[in-house]
């Protein structure tokens, strides 16, 4: 018998959620009082299910490990925010989000939990106006949106390239408002470091006060993981340099199964690496590919400058593969086509590992129509580009501001070079219909977890699944556990589970004191980074996959033997938070190629070389392979592999086509 | 390891912790790339601490893009360093010569102390948030998004001011250690839309008493936070704020 029980409800696709909704066991104001909710991480989810959760009147803390919740790294999204509102008149609704999003996914999603989403994207934009979100509007006063990837209609809401930033303060705002009622108690600059399970039931975590270094322990009725994704097991990627898998990690070891941890994201627009010196990588966001076109030129090695190559001799080669989406398909089939060139010796730039991303059409095309607005019938060459730039400058100025400063160039006069990085991760801890995890009172929020993009995620749908699980998912089904927890009383952090968790994380700070090695914790992370690039990277086989797991394994047992981590335990110490969180990339990494190797089929952005079509596109392999792969930790980095069928009974499962 | 040509001196701010007295370090850094972030060329340089044993140097940054706000170092005299309009992250080491010295301290004022070496406690900023940066609205409360129709003069006007990424630079360079341009950007933001004006004299009134309960110092609009301001905020704000002030002294 399986172990998962997704606890999809019964009913039509359409009326599973609402049905949810009015049966669900409610808990009464007095006794939401004394329930204490534990929200980890303060990034869209976390911020939106904090703040919602103390509204309604449970006692919450939330914890993040930047100076301020305002820090999270979905600040840094840019592009967009999809809602099914259909305010363009274009055909959208709440099927064709769901559709587009289980299709985009490749078919490797839950639909119970696709159709729920679709269904409370209209809310949350609804919520982030009426908190005061500045949406990009148009002059009518109406809101604006912008098209995506993967879809045919205009359904992206956003705030310049800013739109995580402008979503992210929202849901901090409510949540500052919340501590100052004294109904949220923030712990900024803490790092949770385990979970404590107590008589099968998670009843609070572990974390470290940063500053002091002091071990706290923290219980709670429930436990909340909000803490993003973990994009930065590549080292290079375009996270935020503390984007982390530790509690997640922790929690996994802990008992939480794992969802589909192979699927990662590789996002075909970020600029490309510029040395060995390299931190992190930024994106372009996909907003840019409304209106940059992208090529290489037909000849292969060519030298000469963009400016220099004539029309007839650039191959817009995602124009011409995919006709029907052209430069919006999505991003594992932008991503593959860009390294296809690359390989194939079409690349540009003094790497050869880029393609242009150039925006003369668009420059051309508004400023057309801005004159013409403007009343100008015989506009100069010049005043063409000017009016063309203005208009491009007002939709995606800081991206273009972004990009001259990190490389020097300037975007309006040069074609952007752009090559795809690691950018986001489907996988995560695996969930129900509830977002509990396999421990009882452990939930997973946002990038956390697995649920709703499948093998491949939609551009501008992250910030949408991130508050709709903290805004309008986890109030409800918090519910049903919360509901028979009312007469459970705070449990002392005296607990034996509570002291023994405290000592466990105690013992690894000691041991990675202890090891005195000779070298930094940042050579272990850039050498675990190019293991999964290289092998578990855009593209991936059996040998590979084999050979880095024999890698990471090496790897791991030099960081235990080797890593110097100086300073001491009981300060600010920033190279001992880097350890740790490496500690878990370096057991996380294998398991991402463990299952890898499993899937040999091909799926969004797990590409094995062994599955794909004649014309090099990706190859499922349904009969095999329509399922969620949720592993579970047997110790010592042992795994086994629990398998959630996928049943579709909305959408007929079809190989999928972008041409 | 690094392919440059810039060889540089810094001079570091170094302290333990609160407790102690911090000095400035001395450090020589070799084979720096002009293409290098600033970020880029400390980790640099904390590389080469750590296989000399010493202890890195401690200091804030998460997203290296110039969104999150937490990168926060006061180089040669100005905060996040001598280009206009860009975050330390952002910085790249282009902006310099080689041979150059190079001055890195913490952010300097009575409300931000010092945690460890350039590394400072800017919870203030939070707090100050958290007497009225924000707009009532419970979970599940909204109407439909475009019931309120907002010029798109106001609603940019609004996205402006709410750029703002919360780094304490316009605190770190005013001779005073103002917040003023950091709270009247978000007094700003909320009092340009519809959805804001119905709680802003209390907002206002609020936040300004825990801006001073803080110890942040007066505003003698010396306007140096403008110039230093990464993301552009206007000193039209202030006068905003100002005039909000006002207005919700006089209905009281
Ligand atoms: C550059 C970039 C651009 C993007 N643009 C878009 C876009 O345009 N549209 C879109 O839909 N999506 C976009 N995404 C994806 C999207 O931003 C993220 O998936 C989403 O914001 C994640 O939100 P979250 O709340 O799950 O986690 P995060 O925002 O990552 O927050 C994680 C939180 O957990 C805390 N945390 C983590 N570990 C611990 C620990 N051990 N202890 C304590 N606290 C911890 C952190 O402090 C933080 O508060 C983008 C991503 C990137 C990288
Ligand atoms: S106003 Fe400018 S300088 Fe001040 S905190 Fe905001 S972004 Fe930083
Ligand atoms: S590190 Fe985020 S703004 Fe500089």
């Amino acid at each position: 018998m399986s172990k998962l029980d997704s606890k999809i409800p019964e009913g039509a696709l359409e009326q599973k959620w609402e049905k949810y909704k009015s049966s669900v066991a409610l808990v009464n104001p007095a006794n939401k009082r004394s329930l204490e909710v534990l929200v980890v991480g303060s990034g869209l989810a976390g911020a939106s299910a904090a703040a919602t959760l103390a509204e309604m009147g449970y006692k919450v803390k939330c914890f993040c490990f930047q100076d301020s919740a305002r820090r999270a790294h979905s600040i840094a999204a840019q592009g967009g925010i999809n809602a099914a509102k259909n305010y363009q008149n274009d055909g959208d609704s709440t099927y064709r989000l769901f559709y587009d999003t289980i299709k985009g996914g490749d078919y490797r999603a839950r639909e119970a939990n696709v159709y729920r989403l679709a269904s409370v994207s209209a809310n949350i934009i609804d919520q982030c106006v009426a908190s005061g979100v500045p949406l990009a509007r148009e002059y009518g006063g109406m809101l604006s949106n912008r098209s995506f990837g993967g879809t045919q209609v205009q359904r992206t809401f956003y705030a310049a390239g800013q739109t995580g930033q402008q979503l992210l303060l929202g849901a901090y705002s409510g949540l500052q408002r919340q501590v100052g009622l004294g109904t949220v108690e923030m712990m900024s600059r803490h790092e949770m470091l385990d979970i404590v399970n107590i008589d099968g039931k998670c009843r609070g975590i572990i974390a470290r006060d940063l500053i002091s270094g002091k071990l706290e322990r923290h219980f709670g009725h429930a436990v909340l993981l909000c803490t993003g994704g973990y994009g930065n097991v590549f080292y290079l990627s375009t996270n935020a340099m503390g984007s982390n898998v530790t509690a997640a990690w922790k929690a996994h070891k802990k008992g939480a199964f794992f969802g589909n941890p192979c699927f990662t994201q590789i996002h075909p627009t970020c600029i490309p690496v510029s040395g060995d010196h390299q931190s992190k990588l930024t994106l372009m966001s996909e907003s840019l590919r409304n209106d940059g076109r992208i090529w290489v030129p037909k000849k292969q090695g060519d030298t000469r400058k963009a400016n220099e190559i004539p029309e007839e001799e650039r191959d817009y080669y995602l124009e011409r593969r995919y006709p029907a989406f052209g430069n919006l398909v999505p991003r594992d089939v932008a991503s593959r086509a860009a390294k296809e060139r690359c390989d194939a010796g079409y690349g540009v730039g003094t790497s050869k590992m880029a393609v242009y991303l150039d925006f003369k059409s668009a420059i051309a095309r508004y400023g057309h129509t801005k004159a013409v607005t403007q009343g100008i019938h015989n506009p100069t060459a010049e005043q063409l580009k000017d009016f063309g730039k203005q208009v491009v400058e007002e939709k995606y100025g800081n991206l273009f501001e972004m990009y001259e400063q990190i490389t020097g160039e300037n975007p309006y006069q040069l074609p952007m070079r752009i090559y795809p990085a690691v950018h986001y991760t489907m996988g995560g801890l695996w969930v129900d219909y509830n977002l509990m995890t396999t421990v009882p009172g452990l939930y997973a929020l946002g990038e956390a977890n697995f649920s709703d993009h499948g093998a491949n995620r939609l551009g501008a749908s992250a910030l949408m699944q991130g508050l709709a699980d903290g805004y309008f998912v986890i109030p409800y089904t918090i519910g049903a556990y919360l509901s028979k927890e009312i007469s459970t009383k705070a449990i002392s952090t005296d607990h034996e589970a509570f002291v023994k968790a405290e000592k466990d994380a105690q013992a690894i700070i000691d041991r990675l004191f202890a090891i005195k090695g000779t070298k930094s914790v940042d050579h272990f992370h850039k050498k675990l980074g190019k293991i999964m690039w290289d092998k578990c990277g855009m593209a991936r086989n059996e040998k590979g996959l084999k050979e880095a797991i024999a890698e990471i394994r090496a790897l791991r047992d030099e960081f235990w033997k080797d890593v110097r981590v100086l300073g001491s335990p009981n300060e600010l110490n920033p190279e001992l938070e880097k350890a740790g969180r490496v500690a878990d990339f370096l057991e996380l990494g294998e398991l991402m190629c463990i299952d890898a190797l499993n899937r040999s089929e091909s799926c969004g952005g797990h590409f094995r070389e062994e599955s794909q079509t004649e014309e090099g596109e990706a190859l499922r392999k349904d009969d095999e392979f329509a399922y969620v792969a949720a592993w579970e930790n047997k110790g010592d980095n042992n795994y086994e592999i629990h398998k959630e069928e996928l049943k579709f009974e909305v959408i007929k499962i079809s190989q999928r086509s972008y041409k | 390891m690094s392919h440059g040509n810039m060889n540089l001196t810094l001079k570091i701010w170094r302290q333990k912790s609160d407790k102690e007295k911090g000095k400035l370090v001395t450090y020589p850094v070799q084979d720096i790339s002009p293409d290098m972030s600033f970020l880029e060329m400390f980790d640099v340089l904390n590389e080469q601490l750590i296989t000399k044993g010493e202890e890195p140097i401690a200091f804030d940054h998460d997203c290296r893009e110039g969104i999150c706000g937490m990168c926060s170092m006061f180089i040669n005299g100005r905060p996040h360093g001598p280009k206009r309009g860009v975050t330390t992250c952002q910085l790249h080491m282009r902006s310099f010569k080689n041979g150059d010295t190079i001055v890195v301290e913490p952010w300097r004022a009575a409300a931000f102390p010092v945690i460890k070496d350039l590394t400072v406690d800017r919870s203030a900023f939070d707090r100050i948030i958290s007497k009225g940066g924000f707009i009532s609205v419970n979970t599940g409360n909204a109407q439909d998004a475009n019931n309120i129709p907002i010029p798109k003069t106001d609603a940019d006007a609004a996205f402006n001011a709410a750029a703002c990424i919360g780094c304490g630079a316009c605190v770190a360079t005013c001779k005073n250690s103002s917040a003023m341009l950091f709270v009247s950007a978000k007094i700003s933001q909320l009092a340009l839309l519809p959805q804001g004006k119905v709680e802003a004299t209390a907002r206002v009134k609020n936040m300004v008493a825990q801006m001073d309960e803080e110890g942040f110092g007066n505003c003698t609009n010396t306007g140096a936070c403008e110039i230093e301001c990464p993301k552009g905020i206007s000193l039209e704000n202030i006068a905003r704020m100002n005039r909000e002030f006002y207005v919700a002294n006089i209905k009281s």
